[in-house]
């Protein structure tokens, strides 16, 4: 079978909801068949996949010392 | 002031029930899960620790106050991050260095297309660099100079892993609207990343700069 193909500018527009598996499959098989023929979206699709692992893995927002003492002081006062 | 109380054993319809008749020990056990969410909520806004901290009690002094609107079917936690959003919008509005930075203002902007600048093939994530710590500046850098519009959408939905859905109800956008920040926010974050990924993470120079002068 084959697929209908698809522009660059057209998968970066859907890389997003490809990497969230949120498109639907013909538009999916468009995208797979895409990044095996063009190296440059196969490298945007591995990098924005990266980016999703990192920001979720690699970066804390720790709570400053004492957050929550102040926050139960300040609720408990007014 | 004591330990915080905890009621840990009663359900949040309880739990609401007392804090709205004035129990604030009950109130701070609906509050206790939510303290990170609300945190990173404010700071993927307000961008630094100290306003995000003043942002996150003043929302939850603000819910303390107006707990009897909140609905019984609802999720306290999606109502407590969208009050504490929308106060650190608040404080930014109210803050005169952001007068040139309206959270509003570019939406015209989400219409275009993005085109990624860069390259760079980046298949593996190095664990060195993860290691020393390098790329996690670079990522926290990287988020801070996003704009706040896609930032905080990167925030709630892939560090906080709310739905698209969530998000949107959040926000008060369409989830056509998160899907598209989204987007912007990761391709800009790889554009911000990857030229650093294929050799000077390790290296620790910001060579690549002069390379690529975006």
């Amino acid at each position: 079978m084959s697929v209908i193909e698809i522009s660059c500018l057209e998968v970066w527009r859907e890389i997003s909801n490809y990497v969230d598996q949120d498109v639907a499959p013909e538009l999916r098989a468009r995208m797979e068949a895409h990044f095996k023929s063009c190296a440059h979206c196969k490298a945007v699709l591995d990098g924005t996949r990266n980016v999703v692992k990192l920001v979720a893995d690699g970066v804390e927002y720790e709570l400053p010392a004492g957050f929550s003492q102040r926050l139960y002081s300040k609720i408990k006062e007014k | 002031m004591g330990a915080p109380v905890t009621n840990s054993g009663l359900s949040q319809p309880e739990l609401v029930r007392r804090a709205c008749e004035g129990d604030r020990d009950a109130f701070y056990s609906l509050v206790r899960p939510c303290e990170r969410a609300i945190y990173v909520a404010a700071i993927s806004i307000v961008n630094n620790a100290a306003d995000a901290e003043e942002v996150a009690q003043e929302a939850v002094l603000k819910a303390f106050k107006h707990l009897a609107g909140f609905r019984a079917e609802a999720k306290f936690s999606t109502w407590l991050i969208q009050i504490t959003i929308n106060e650190a919008r608040l404080r930014l509005r109210k803050d005169r260095r952001h007068l040139y930075e309206s959270l509003d203002e570019p939406r015209a902007d989400e219409e275009g297309e993005y085109s990624p600048k860069d390259f760079a093939d980046w298949r593996e994530i190095p664990s060195e660099a993860l290691k020393r710590g390098e790329l996690r500046n670079a990522l926290k850098q990287a988020i801070a100079s996003l704009p706040p519009r896609y930032r905080e959408v990167l925030i709630l939905r892939d560090i906080q892993n709310l739905s698209t859905g969530e998000t949107a109800e959040i926000l008060g956008i369409s989830q056509g609207n998160v899907k598209t920040r989204l987007l912007r926010a990761r391709l800009q974050m790889r554009d911000a990343l990857a030229p650093g990924i294929d050799g000077n993470w390790s290296s620790g120079k910001p060579e690549y700069k002069k390379v690529r002068p975006w």
